[in-house]
């Protein structure tokens, strides 16, 4: 592989740990997220930081997931009080919030210019490489582990009827912040691995549009489908790079790729997956 | 003084966003929809108008050309776009709508240019004293214009059988449909008046800076968006106090706490402060 390919190849694998993190959210307990970026970027920011400061990478990306997990609860306990149409709009004003924030400080962050000289973790494009492949295999493997286990049944329930779920005395408000907590530390993990992965980072590789290109991919994939997640990452990643076109006409690729799977098959590629096995094997389902 | 000058502004943004914002509240308080490509209309009617005035020479003439081809635009997406998916959880028309708009910037760049387009002779442009300030006319024209239309709108849906109709349809579509209200014709209706509201807030916006640009759309609508929530989702008289509010609020923000937070972070810090303390908004109709 050239260094082009292990780029590409990395950067898949950071989106993927992005994208599951949402899934946790948005897909098993229901709660969209539109300022999911801003806990990417905690993550990143909290990493350039140490990492300047000579901390190990260990502890960087340990520190990131805490931080961002930890930011993740305070908007988690927002969760609780507003639902659907205004989580929805509450969590896209912490992405707005972020990067207000950030654009502002100057001294510590960078402001406008963003962070620079962020040191490398010294593996080496291939090594770094399967630092981030084994990270997003363990994320896959927690995802899945989840989804089968008591907590994913009631991240289900939640998702499905909160008030029922209620009424049959799932803790809603503690599961909901658990979803949140474990989702935006994933996001601050793959936005630490972002950092060391550019050793530049800037507040505009944060905004909305990226909160928007990964519940894309979230979307695409098939909300709440943990191989459909990790295909529509894969195709929304590679696509534009493989073709100068669209590569070119990225964003409109990615607006009418959005509109036409939620026009046309809401459940996503996992969906549509499902119903073919479905009527190939007469049971329904691909996750 | 310069809290007159302040307030001024506020009052200037907040008129905007007014108009901005109604057309979403609408939309939303008839169909659950958060419209967020209603800011492409914003962005389409800015080009239209800023055309026409630059064809004709006639702002006068592009206001009501722009409006009206915008709110057939709007109509169609109604049709193509989310009357399909009415009956799917709220988060599929949401998420298109984001689709959609994203596309419609990339059209605007691929067909208008990647650099926006200008006034060649920028109408409303000349000052104007009051109370010691120094407005352009378009300042001015912007306040009274925005109180007018909202004014026409009120009496609409107040003294005419068509706005008894849409009110009934916002508070129960089955009983107006069973009174004989055709509920199609009334989102139809709905979402014409939005999206010319829109293409005029646009012009307003375009005259301002004297420029229209794809991307114009992206923060005002992110903005109406929260203007809806504070206002109470749906609530028209609710969206009007939060814009205005809000328009003020900021103009004091960016002098006093402008070092820690820029002008889009302090609205929604606003929003997110008012919705952990009243979670349906300031003026929740229940």
């Amino acid at each position: 592989m050239g260094i082009y390919e292990l780029s590409l190849a990395t950067i898949v694998c950071i989106n993927i740990i992005f994208a599951l993190g949402l899934n946790l959210i948005t897909g098993y307990c229901g709660q969209i997220s539109l300022g999911h970026a801003a806990f990417f970027g905690t993550g990143a920011y909290v990493v350039a930081l140490m990492a300047k400061a000579g901390l190990p990478f260990p502890v960087n990306l340990a520190g990131a997931m805490l931080v961002a997990g930890a930011i993740g609860i305070i908007v988690g306990v927002a969760s609780l009080r507003v639902r659907h149409d205004f989580l929805a709009i509450t969590t896209m004003g912490v992405g707005f919030l972020f990067l207000g924030i950030v654009r502002q400080q100057d001294s510590v962050l960078g402001g406008e210019m963003g962070l620079s000289g962020i040191p490398s973790m010294g593996l080496g494009k291939p090594g770094f490489l399967l630092l981030v492949l084994v990270v997003a295999a363990l994320c896959t493997a927690f995802s899945v582990y989840i989804k089968k286990s008591w907590m994913g049944f009631a991240f289900d329930a939640v998702a499905t009827d909160e008030d029922t779920a209620r009424l049959l005395t799932v803790n809603v408000p503690a599961y909901k912040l658990t979803a949140f907590a474990l989702g935006t530390a994933m996001a601050g993990l793959a936005g630490g691995l972002y950092c060391y992965f550019t050793r530049f980072i800037m507040p505009d590789d944060f905004g909305f549009i990226t909160s928007i290109s990964v519940l894309s991919m979230v979307a695409v994939g098939g909300i709440g489908s943990v191989p459909g997640v990790i295909i529509g990452t894969m195709l929304l990643t590679l696509l534009p790079e493989m073709s100068e076109f669209l590569s070119d006409y990225k964003l409109l690729f990615y607006g009418t790729l959005l509109f036409a799977v939620m026009r046309f098959a809401p459940d996503g590629l996992a969906g549509v997956g499902g119903s073919i096995f479905g009527k190939l094997k007469g049971k329904g389902g691909l996750a | 003084m310069l809290y007159v000058e302040l307030l001024t502004q506020g009052l200037i943004y907040g008129c905007m966003y007014a108009i901005i914002a109604v057309g979403l509240t609408l939309v939303y308080g008839l169909l659950r929809i958060l419209h967020v490509a209603h800011a492409g209309l914003f962005t389409l009617g800015a080009y239209l108008g800023l055309i026409v005035t630059n064809a004709t020479g006639s702002l006068l003439l592009a206001l009501p050309v722009s409006a009206i081809c915008v709110g057939f635009v709007g109509m169609a997406i109604y049709r193509f776009c989310y009357q399909p998916i009415l009956h799917k959880p709220p988060y599929v028309a949401l998420i298109a709508s984001i689709g959609l708009f994203i596309a419609m910037e990339e059209i605007f760049r691929l067909i208008f240019g990647p650099y926006g387009l200008t006034y060649t002779n920028a109408p409303l442009q000349s000052l104007v004293n009051i109370l010691g300030m120094s407005l352009r006319m378009v300042d001015i024209v912007i306040v009274f214009g925005s109180v007018a239309m909202l004014g026409v709108l009120s009496w609409l849906a107040q003294r005419t059988r068509l706005g008894i109709a849409w009110r009934a349809t916002v508070d129960d579509p089955q009983m107006a449909e069973s009174f004989g209200v055709s509920v199609q014709k009334v989102r139809y209706l709905n979402f014409f008046i939005g999206s010319a509201l829109a293409a005029v807030a646009g012009i307003f916006v375009s005259l301002l800076s004297n420029f229209a640009e794809p991307t114009m759309g992206g923060v005002p609508s992110y903005k109406a968006l929260a203007i809806i929530v504070l206002g109470g989702l749906g609530n028209v008289t609710g969206t009007l106090i939060a814009s205005v509010i809000l328009g003020v609020v900021e103009a004091f923000g960016t002098i006093y706490v402008g070092d820690y937070l820029d002008r889009d972070a302090i609205a929604f810090a606003c929003l997110i402060l008012v919705l952990m303390i009243k979670p349906q908004g300031l003026f929740s109709r229940k």
